[in-house]
């Protein structure tokens, strides 16, 4: 199997405050030694309480946090966020219509009447219906937004995302069906997805590989089936007794 | 629910297309000629013939008004539009990178602020010049950092949301998201602004020409005009009542529209 993205012996850090003349904060470790890779067509999932640096691994290999060292090497072009918060994740300013077509303007592959038809083919794929492309943000429910925010991470066809827990801000119901959209957007389009989040409940359901993170390091990682019936690590056993 | 009329949208409405149509007017049409003298009929009360009366020269207050409001008008939205326009770009600048650029920029601006604004634009207009013109460029700078303050608060609010980071990593440039992204969340904050800055430049004109430093003689302007009618408050108060009513409908329906449609969108 090929790889979608190689992590080699990453460290992370992050910079506390500003002082007034630009001086630099205290710089705290946030990410140790981490090594991992994500292979085509994997859910790979990646546990750990909060504060464990879940999501600063996410934005080191997103490119959004600039002080790091190690390498990520990336076999797909432009990969895509999930955001946790469904309601800071869709631009208020704009209609869905909008916030689907603009990775598609940004890309500029496809011309104005190809992309409309991309973004209301997008939003049946999704579970919404092409009327949709004229509400506002706010007029959706958390589950409805996490639609679009899906649809709009994989609209330009990424081959990898990462999903930062996106669905533990939804209830339980919802967290099934969103679930259920991620595999099903999965298998259309191929793609491959780093899902992040605290609940082993949820990762049992959709995940192939689990990373466990504690601290900033990666305590244990193996397959979805081993890790849950045999846990090596006694972090990963305390997660597993919590979430029984 | 039912929704309750909003009202402060349909009075501030009505004032301000009422008086915008009369400004209007006023640049093609007014009832007597604004600066045609007439010894016979100086200091006239109101009447049908001369609906605000006439002043010390004989000439007709209702057409000098109409005049002095267009002035007044045409001074006010060059004023906002200079101010929102180079705020917008200072404070999308600052607010979105930040660093030492922004220290720097919302310093000056904070310098700016901190002097009364009166002696600034008494500065510049001693230098420049008055005129319709310097006028505008002394009040316009003085409008920019309030604008540039508003537009840069809501950019350092949005530059961290997961939208932003969404759009960063679809490859947005910089320029695309601060105007398509960011700017349009500003405007229900821009759009008050631009009304309160609006009052503002109305009653900084009129104050600047109060004080003989705006609109020289003979142009009117409802600065000019009230400061003239001071003279003859006790003989002809209508002169400085019809002046001071114009300035204050003025204000009040811009005030009004803009409170109205606040609580329209408020309300979605």
């Amino acid at each position: 199997m090929e790889p979608i993205l190689e992590v080699k012996n990453l460290n992370s850090y992050y910079t506390e405050g500003h002082s007034l003349f630009g001086g630099r904060g205290r710089r705290r470790q946030i990410l140790k030694d981490v090594n991992f890779d994500i292979y085509q067509g994997e859910i790979v999932g990646l546990v750990g309480e909060s504060g464990s640096g879940k999501s600063t691994l996410a934005k080191t290999i997103l490119g959004l946090n600039k002080d790091f060292d190690g390498d990520i090497v990336h076999h797909s072009e432009k990969p895509q966020m999930v955001f946790q918060d469904p309601f800071s994740s869709l631009n208020p300013a704009h209609t869905i219509g909008w916030i689907l077509e603009e990775p598609l303007r940004i890309q500029g592959k496809l011309n104005a009447s190809e992309r409309r038809e991309a973004v209301i083919s997008m939003l049946e794929h999704v579970g919404l219906g092409a009327e949709y492309a004229s509400r506002r943000p706010w007029e959706l429910s958390g589950g409805q937004r996490q639609r679009i925010a899906i649809a709009t991470a994989v609209i330009t066809r990424p081959k990898f995302i990462i999903a930062d827990e996106p669905v533990s801000a939804l209830d339980v119901t919802i967290q099934a069906q969103i679930l259920q959209l991620l595999l099903e957007m999965k298998k259309k389009f191929d793609l491959s997805c780093l899902f992040i989040s605290h609940d082993l409940n949820v990762v049992y359901q959709i995940c192939n590989r689990v990373l466990v993170m504690r601290n900033g390091v990666i305590v244990e990682q193996n397959t979805v089936d081993e890790l849950y019936n045999n846990p090596q690590h006694p972090y990963t056993k305390q997660l597993l007794a919590a979430a029984e | 629910m039912k929704k309750s009329r909003n009202l402060f949208l349909y009075i501030g409405g009505a004032i301000t297309i009422i008086m915008t149509a009369m400004i209007v007017l006023g640049y093609f049409w007014t009832p007597y000629s604004p600066t045609e003298m007439n010894g016979s009929a100086k200091f006239q009360p109101p009447s049908l013939a001369h609906l605000l009366g006439t002043d010390n020269f004989g000439r007709d207050i209702f057409s000098r008004v109409i005049e002095g409001a267009g002035t007044t008008f045409f001074i006010a939205v060059c004023v906002v539009f200079i101010g929102c326009v180079v705020g917008i770009v200072i404070g999308s600048l600052c607010g979105y990178y930040g660093g030492l650029p922004d220290l720097i920029l919302t310093r000056v601006c904070d310098s700016i602020t901190a002097f009364p604004s009166f002696l600034l634009a008494l500065v510049i207009v001693s230098v420049a010049g008055s005129g319709t013109y310097n006028i505008i460029l002394a009040l316009g700078i003085l409008f920019i950092p309030s604008f540039a303050r508003i537009v840069r608060g809501e950019f350092a609010r949005c530059r961290d949301l997961n939208y932003i980071k969404s759009a960063k990593l679809m490859g947005a440039g910089g320029f695309r998201i601060m105007f398509k992204h960011i700017l349009p969340n500003t405007f229900p904050v821009l759009f008050s602004a631009i009304t309160i800055g609006f009052n503002n430049a109305v009653l900084s004109e009129a104050s600047m020409s109060f004080l003989g430093i705006g609109i020289q003689p003979p142009d009117a302007s409802l600065g000019s005009m009230l400061s003239d009618s001071q003279n003859y408050l006790r003989s002809a108060p209508w002169y400085a009542i019809g002046t001071g009513l114009v300035i204050a409908l003025l204000i009040l329906g811009f005030s009004l529209l803009g409170e109205g449609l606040q609580r329209e969108d408020r309300r979605g």
